[in-house]
């Protein structure tokens, strides 16, 4: 699976998506999990699954996600050691090694919360206007008009159609060979005229994992160029994609996989 | 100088200029415009330049309240330590219409939530506010700087003299936000970071939502 992608050109930045504080939030809640009390096995192994399917993908992959697998595996290995080879047997959470991580997560959701009230508010300011008429001009701006979906939502999603996928044939040299920009193409065909499609139906009937990585390589790209917007309704439901109505020059034709 | 037969009463006078205004009016602007103009056409329109800034808050609250008893679609917030005049929020459909601003462009999840700690944790460094949020923030920053809601406020100390980061005027007006400390939880935000190295007191973290 991880020659999908056979050269190394093709690279998304994930600076501008989420951080590896971010993956665990989003694997905690998407499991209903307790912060205080992280089942340290079951969340290194998705975290683990959720790495291997970024470097699938070739995106970029911060060094910042290597560093907290590694205090993963640590917290893992720690937990295993008998409570008094770690320290002495009391109730202070301090014994605990998940403490400084917990600590760390919850202090990062106090202002993934507060990035939330900027939000309503700059929501809520889109319908004010004052006599110049014009609110600060955002513009296409790389950090700006970014998707409502997260990365690991749609990571997600392209988990699914994986695993949907049947296994690849051994006759794979003969199968059709998809890019990156041809399917930057059809994706924007398929959004022509403000029509909106689920990611589910844009993978469904694919049968090649290559294709289904092409295609979701090109809605990473169109999301961050500000052409698609992801849309999902409520947590874990499916995404949506739309066009956001920006006319910028997608890909490079020389851009191809 | 024009003459004018009736002298408009103050209330009047700040009426207008919150409306001529392109950025949030504050009260000490409001009186030193009052004295300039007395000093320019004398005479009766010297009146004014005694008005003091309670004064003109004290009008400014009766504008606000007539504005909405009025039904005119207008109102008087408090922005960015000012007041701006501006259109009710249950009109905007329209005026977006009107404007032809039917789609606005958003910030995206990190520049929020970067944003986020910067407001809350300023003056901070770069490397404060990777800790937080677990990841580079270079690329984002550099964006929120250069889209003037983020600036640099001070050096630190520290060697190599880093950057201090703090947000912008801009910032206040483009959240509709009074002051910083109309951010809710300010307090509990910053005093997190107050007891960071204090583990003995992680006992009182306050809950998750």
């Amino acid at each position: 699976m991880a020659d999908l992608l056979p050269n190394e050109e093709y690279k998304v930045n994930l600076e501008v998506f989420e951080g590896p504080l971010d993956l665990l939030l989003y694997l905690i809640k998407k499991d209903e999990l307790d912060i205080y009390d992280i089942p340290i096995g079951r969340i290194t192994t998705q975290y683990m699954e959720y790495l291997e399917l970024m470097k699938i993908l070739n995106l970029e992959i911060a060094g910042d996600f290597i560093v907290m697998a590694s205090t993963l595996m640590l917290i893992k290995s720690r937990m295993l050691l008998p409570d008094d080879e770690r320290g002495p047997v009391d109730e202070d959470d301090e014994d605990d090694p998940r403490w400084d991580l917990v600590r760390q997560l919850v202090e990062y959701k106090k202002f993934k919360d507060a990035a939330g009230f900027l939000e309503y508010l700059e929501e809520e300011q889109e319908n004010i206007f004052s006599r110049e008429g014009e609110h600060v001009e955002l513009g296409l701006h790389p950090d700006v008009g970014m998707s409502d979906v997260g990365i690991f939502d749609l990571i997600s999603a392209l988990n699914q159609a994986l695993d949907r996928a049947p296994d690849e044939e051994l006759q794979e040299i003969f199968a059709e060979q998809f890019t990156v920009a041809e399917k930057v193409d059809s994706l924007l065909e398929l959004t022509e005229k403000g029509k909106t499609i689920s990611l589910g139906r844009i993978f469904r009937g694919m049968r090649s994992r290559q294709e289904i990585v092409c295609t979701f390589l090109a809605v990473l790209e169109l999301i961050k160029l500000n052409r698609l917007a992801a849309r999902q309704d409520s947590h874990f439901e499916e995404i949506v994609i739309e066009q956001t109505g920006e006319t910028e020059p997608v890909l490079k034709e020389d851009e191809q996989l | 100088m024009s003459d004018i037969e009736v002298l408009p009463e103050l209330k009047e006078i700040i009426g207008s200029l919150l409306f001529a205004a392109k950025k949030p009016v504050m009260a000490k602007e409001i009186r030193k415009t009052l004295v300039e103009a007395g000093k320019n056409y004398g005479g009766l329109y010297e009146q004014f330049a005694k008005v003091k800034e309670n004064d003109i808050l004290a009008v400014i609250e009766e504008l606000k309240v007539e504005l909405i008893q009025g039904s005119t679609g207008l109102s008087i917030a408090d922005v960015a330590n000012g007041f701006r005049l501006q259109n009710e929020m249950n009109c905007g459909p329209w005026v977006r219409t009107f404007l032809d601003k039917d789609r606005s462009a958003k910030l995206s999840k990190p520049a929020l939530e970067t944003l986020a700690i910067v407001a809350y944790r300023q003056p901070i460094l770069r490397s404060e506010i990777e800790s937080v949020r677990g990841v580079a923030v270079d690329h984002v920053l550099r964006n929120l700087v250069e889209l003037q809601l983020v600036k640099v406020v001070a050096r630190s100390e520290l060697p190599g003299r880093p950057w201090l980061f703090g947000t912008t005027q801009r910032f206040l007006e483009h959240f509709g936000l009074k002051c910083l400390e109309d951010m809710p939880g300010m307090d509990e935000l910053k005093r997190m970071e107050l007891d960071k190295d204090k583990p003995e007191q992680t006992e009182s973290l306050p809950g998750m939502e």
